[in-house]
């Protein structure tokens, strides 16, 4: 009996893994359709954070070298926009269930990359990004809720969730920085 | 204290192992329940990056695996060593994901076709050009839910 058991045992050792995978979620834009009109209500350029990393993995925040742990504090600030200043965010203000009339941040987050960047890097630079704005959305729980955003239940996610949404966009991409 | 003092000599009797089979089945059943059947044999190096704010992949039979790397040594006479796409057990390109995803979808059950995941395993030393080659293709292939796999990690170290 233990014979056979153990037999079992070395096969399912064998033959199976145990790790766990682990990953940055993200949801790609779809194509654009060709034969309808583009949106032509671009962006306002003060609620764009363009981030980029260029061919020699350096990090550049709307055309500024920065420094990568600079990253996470610049893009709250960037936000949340504390001091409404003319070159950040607007706010709008947006009627939300548990917050009632809200100014809430139009932000968006422009994530560039060159074709010779470092896939390590670049998910390194998201990871920031998407921290950021985890670290906001945790702390808005906190304050309105009392509990941390992972323990919210689906309603009040999705009312954290629209109160900070910064979308971060991946640009379609340039073919630039070719070796 | 009389009960204390030894009479006659003891002899040591062997364990008994009748119940050994009950332990090897009890272990056996961890390892059923915990672990998940090894699919494809990665045929590419992929040293992952790190990440701190990955979630864990909850249905395994939702995703879809791609990954990119190096070739094993093995396959460097054959392959080369510039990074190569692997999708299920061969050496793919570009334009051979649209019908994997086709394939993968066909799959799943018909309440699943939405919730397709991608997970994308990639080499961090890997250049960002086939990446975005990858990701235009998902996005022609209408694959938008994807997972850039990382290990988790307390703090990134960058490496340049």
């Amino acid at each position: 009996m233990a014979d056979i058991a153990f037999l079992l045992l070395i096969f399912f050792l064998a033959a199976t893994t145990m790790d766990s995978d682990t990953g940055l979620l993200r949801q790609l834009p779809e194509i654009p359709d060709p034969n309808v009109p583009q949106d032509v209500n671009q962006i306002n350029d003060r609620n764009i954070l363009e981030v980029k990393v260029n061919k020699d993995n350096l990090l550049l925040v709307e055309g500024e070298l920065t420094e990568f742990s600079q990253l996470r504090d610049i893009t709250s600030r960037f936000i949340v926009n504390a001091d409404d200043l003319p070159d950040m965010p607007e706010k709008e203000i947006v009627n939300l269930p548990y917050f009632g009339d809200v100014p809430v941040s139009k932000a968006v987050i422009s994530l560039q990359n060159d074709i010779g960047t470092k896939y390590g890097v670049y998910i390194a630079v998201q990871n920031e990004l998407i921290a950021a704005r985890a670290k906001l959305r945790d702390d808005l729980a906190k304050q309105e809720f009392g509990i941390a955003y992972e323990r919210l239940d689906e309603e009040r996610k999705g009312a954290v969730d629209d109160f900070f949404k910064v979308p971060i966009s991946e640009a379609e991409p340039k073919r630039i920085g070719e070796k | 204290m009389a009960r204390f003092v030894k009479t006659g000599k003891k002899s040591v009797k062997a364990i008994s192992t009748s119940s050994l089979p009950d332990i090897v089945f009890m272990i056996l059943f961890f390892f059923m329940a915990v672990t998940t059947m090894r699919e494809t044999d990665v045929m590419v190096t992929v040293r992952i990056p790190e990440a701190t704010e990955g979630k864990v992949l909850e249905k395994k039979s939702l995703a879809s695996f791609i990954y990119i790397g190096e070739p094993l040594e093995t396959f460097q006479a054959m392959y080369g060593t510039e990074p190569k796409i692997q999708l299920n057990d061969s050496f793919k390109e570009i334009v051979d994901i649209q019908d994997f995803i086709a394939q993968e979808r066909e799959q799943l059950n018909e309440a699943d076709k939405t919730k397709m995941l991608v997970v994308l395993k990639i080499d961090r030393d890997t250049r960002m050009g086939v990446v975005t080659d990858v990701k235009q293709a998902l996005r022609r292939a209408s694959a938008l839910k994807i997972m850039y796999a990382n290990t988790n990690v307390d703090q990134i170290t960058l490496h340049q």
